[in-house]
């Protein structure tokens, strides 16, 4: 029996029955599309990630890459599977019809790709990459940079990767010192070395096209004179055939924690001076590029880590299930039969827990990305740029929630499975493992907490954040009137004011005592918004769960009270946390600000 | 070219179930999917399209429902889909099925290839295919492995035997049945997908393919079935396959529950 990684059900309540997703058939760019289709499409998704991906899952894990005779070998799976996404027609599936794609909305796009992340999260980082570089390529390139790279991008016949990180600068994208020299034909020489870049060198592709940062000589210091170049590993043709290797090397591979099926590398650039690279857009607004993109790439790191979490749980569910162990406290009979691990309320309490933290994860970032959508798309355009602004300050929340909670539910699951989860012989290892990056890729966690503090809560003046209080409100107001869910409505409420108050003390501190305080408990802050955040989704969810309770048959009852009961946990187990964690937050609390270095 | 692929939609057999008073196969809520031979079938007919060109028609005799497993070999790259569906075709035997397949294959006419599965594995009978060929008075070859090569004049393939394979060639038209291990079928793509939920299938009633009464459904059928039965319960035996690791794990799996 295959014990299932991920659930197609919950998966259809996020997606149809919270946010509505055939609703968005209605816009004009997604018009193609039924409930019908997204179903059939999210069936492919399921097959490939089952028979290609889950498969290797394991393998690639004990089996990283290798450099042999001067090559990255990477076990044949990884390629095969690869091939399967992408003949599909994943890589462009969100892409407009001519340029091969189907038009297919973000959340749908997203529900699927979560398919793949838990099946084997390090293979499919591979297309990911490409998808995200063909994006930034797709809105910033020129016509010809978009006629040469595009098309191989977008069938696979070429990757790309995103080469930000440098071994002296990797929350400080300002210190980069890689270099761009202009040349008299138009491109630029680049010289410079890049650390951690996943995907830099492989043979699952003819080529690779790599996005990277870079300062053009005499650039003014800092982010301000950061430029992004296209880096071809082999040159292209104007008619799309490949040219010389271009003078880019791998000096080394990683050897790390987990995604090891994803080679990362330590990439040199310009070793012999003629590392040719054309730059994308205008000068020094490379950056600025990066970051359009990167609320979707974030949601996919909070994605994955929730998908993580979520085939852990899922593990642990079905091992509680048949692991018989101990008996019930009220039983002193030693002949008795053992019950189920699930039997025991400790157990259960363990489940509840990982529950709550991936089905609020999972359903967190799903209405990210159906906020993407929205904000694209939606004809109406108050709702556009109301998506946009909530896009923007729940980002950094959709990156490091689940990444912090999606590991705390692998912690779980290894836990339920004792000793045996401690073995290489259970995969809730290897989850964890793997989970254990998505807290310091795209920008750490506390980076994350930075940007939510220094720069979302009071961007616009604060509209971003009026406008999540103002959303949370509205939900709150249409479940007062049901009974079930009166008390999490009022619990809710509270914990809306005293985000709200800690955030107005926060601010006040800002204008008396400077950035340095206000900035000191930034991650604390993060968590307190998260958990006020993830209640209110549980509180959506738990308000569907409601609605459809009295209709729903035997095993959607089941489901739906499941729901309720893991919204009932989130209310009373985590909730309560924001208020300690404001009262913190409010005092100003100068603990870790005032520690000096030789105190340590 | 122009290949015409027999499809039929069949319960998955994971879930096959004998209704016990009627004894026929119980079809409700059991799960229906395209027979597994003939997925094969459709591979080995887009695969030869994408190399030398021409249409893949997907033709299947069934009830409406079976506009499912049509939609799903449009999706993977058959050009146009026919659906033979009509009441007075419920009951078909081989002998009359095979009878129905060829006034449909007459209708759509000028073909030069048809590919069949080696069988359906819910009568799992292997006649249809031949039938088929001898109702059209064309030549034919079973068990097919590997198609060689194929050009405007002659096609080459391997049959398989027991031991080896024979090679043959053969001008057109002709009908092969294919076994399993002559192409992986490829997952639907996403194009595929939305591409055939617009497609229009093409419906014939028995009247359209002109169709003798006598000789279709169930009065056209001379077997009939005097019983269905399931066989006498052995005692549970399962057979592990995967590797070892794998095949130990499921056997601890398996004996678990007996352990306490
Ligand atoms: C497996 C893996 C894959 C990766 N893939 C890529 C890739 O494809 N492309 C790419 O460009 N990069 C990639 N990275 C790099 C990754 O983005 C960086 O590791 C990350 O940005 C952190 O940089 P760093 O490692 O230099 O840590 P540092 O920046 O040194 O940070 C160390 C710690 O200090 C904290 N810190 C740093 N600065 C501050 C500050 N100003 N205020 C408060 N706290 C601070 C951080 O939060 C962190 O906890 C990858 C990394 C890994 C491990």
């Amino acid at each position: 029996m295959t014990i299932p990684f991920f659930d197609r059900r919950n998966m259809n309540f996020v997606l149809y029955e919270m946010l509505g997703a055939e609703q968005l058939t209605s816009y004009d760019y997604y018009r193609e599309h039924s409930r019908e289709t997204f179903d059939a499409i999210i069936e492919v998704a399921e097959q490939i990630a089952r028979e290609h991906f889950h498969s290797h899952n394991v393998k690639a894990d004990k089996n990283e890459p290798v450099m042999i005779d001067g090559r990255v070998t990477i076990i044949p799976e990884v390629k095969e599977a690869i091939g399967h996404f992408t003949e599909a027609g994943f890589l462009a599936s969100h892409h407009r019809e001519d340029l091969g794609g189907i038009q297919l909305p973000w959340v749908v796009n997203q529900a699927c790709f979560s398919i793949f992340q838990a099946a084997n999260i390090s293979t499919v980082a591979y297309p990911f990459l490409t998808i995200a570089a063909a994006n930034v390529i797709e809105a910033f390139g020129s016509e010809e940079q978009k006629a040469r790279y595009l098309p191989p991008m977008l069938d696979g016949r070429c990757f790309g990767t995103m080469a930000l990180t440098e071994p002296q600068a990797g929350s400080s994208l300002a210190d980069i010192t890689t270099t761009a020299v202009p040349t008299p034909e138009g491109h630029y020489l680049l010289r410079g070395n890049k650390m951690f870049i996943s995907g830099g060198e492989h043979e699952l592709s003819e080529n690779i096209v790599h996005l990277v940062l870079a300062r053009i000589v005499g650039a003014p210091p800092g982010v301000k004179g950061i430029s992004l170049f296209l880096v071809p590993r082999y040159q292209v043709n104007p008619d799309g055939s490949l040219g010389e290797h271009n003078d880019v090397a791998v000096s080394g591979l990683l050897h790390k924690m987990g995604y090891r099926g994803t080679v990362s590398t330590a990439l040199n650039f310009g070793e012999n001076n003629r590392c040719v690279s054309y730059l994308i857009g205008e000068p020094h607004k490379g950056l600025t590029y990066m970051f359009h993109m990167m609320n979707e790439a974030r949601i996919g790191v909070g994605m994955g880590a929730a998908m993580l979490g979520y085939a852990g749980y899922l593990y642990s569910l079905d091992y509680a299930r048949t692991r018989p162990q101990g008996r019930l406290p009220s039983n002193k009979d030693p002949q008795a039969r053992p019950v189920m691990l699930v039997e025991h309320t400790d157990v259960r309490r363990m489940l509840l827990q990982q529950k709550a933290y991936v089905e609020g994860a999972y359903a967190l970032g799903l209405y990210a990305a159906w906020l993407v959508d929205q904000h694209k798309y939606a004809p109406d355009e108050q709702i556009r740029k109301n998506c946009g602004l909530l896009l923007d300050i729940l980002t950094p929340i959709v990156k490091a929630w689940p990444s912090e909670y999606g590991l705390k539910a692998n912690y779980q699951a290894i836990q339920i499975l004792g000793g045996y989860g401690y073995t290489r012989e259970y995969p809730v290892e290897q989850y964890y493992r793997d989970n254990r990056l998505n807290p310091i890729h795209e920008g750490t966690n506390g980076i994350q907490a930075i940007d939510l503090l220094g720069r979302k809560v009071t961007m616009f003046d604060g509209a971003a954040f009026k406008r999540l209080l103002a959303a949370i409100t509205e939900t709150i107001e249409q479940a007062k009137s049901e009974p079930v869910l009166k008390e999490w409505t009022g619990q809710l409420d509270q914990a809306l004011t005293t985000v709200e108050t800690a955030t107005a003390a926060l601010l006040e501190t800002l204008g008396q005592e400077g950035i340095e305080t206000y900035l000191a408990n930034a991650s604390l802050y993060l968590e307190m918004t998260g958990h006020l955040v993830l209640a209110w989704i549980w509180l959506r969810q738990a308000s569907v769960a409601c609605r459809r309770m009295e209709s729903a048959s035997g095993s959607d009852q089941k489901f739906y009270r499941g729901k309720l009961q893991a919204c009932r946990y989130f209310f009373h187990w985590e909730l309560p946390k924001v208020h300690y964690q404001s009262q913190i937050l409010r005092n100003m609390d100068r603990t870790c600000l005032d520690m000096q270095d030789d105190w340590f | 070219m122009k290949i015409i692929v027999c499809v039929k939609q069949v319960p998955d057999a994971k879930d096959v179930k004998l209704d016990p008073v009627t004894n026929t196969l119980a079809r409700e809520g059991v799960e229906s999917i395209m027979n597994p031979y003939d997925q094969h079938a459709l591979e080995a007919a887009v695969a030869l399209k994408e190399t030398c060109g021409g249409e893949v028609i997907v033709l299947s005799m069934g009830p409406p429902q079976a506009e499912e497993v049509l939609r799903l070999a449009l999706s993977c790259g058959a050009d146009r889909a026919v659906l033979v569906s009509d009441r007075s075709f419920a009951g078909a035997d081989t002998w009359a099925t095979s009878y129905t397949l060829s006034r449909a294959v007459k209708k759509i006419g000028d073909y030069d290839l048809i590919i069949c599965g080696k069988q359906a594995i819910d009568g799992d009978t292997a006649q249809v295919g031949p039938g088929l060929a001898m109702r059209l008075g064309i030549p034919y070859a079973t068990c097919i492995q590997k198609i060689r090569n194929a050009d405007d004049s002659a096609i080459v393939v391997e049959r398989m035997m027991d031991e080896g394979y024979d090679v043959l060639q053969s001008g057109y038209p002709v009908l092969f049945t294919v076994v399993k291990d002559i192409n992986h079928p490829r997952v639907p793509s996403l194009k595929g997908k939305m591409k055939a939920k617009k497609a229009e299938i093409t419906r014939f009633s028995a009247a359209d393919i002109d169709a003798d009464p006598s000789c279709i459904g169930l009065s056209g059928s001379p077997t009939q079935v005097v019983k269905v039965f399931p066989p006498e319960p052995r005692g549970e035996r399962a057979i592990f396959s995967g590797t070892v690791d794998e095949q130990v794990e499921l056997l601890v799996e398996k004996i678990k529950p007996y352990l306490v």
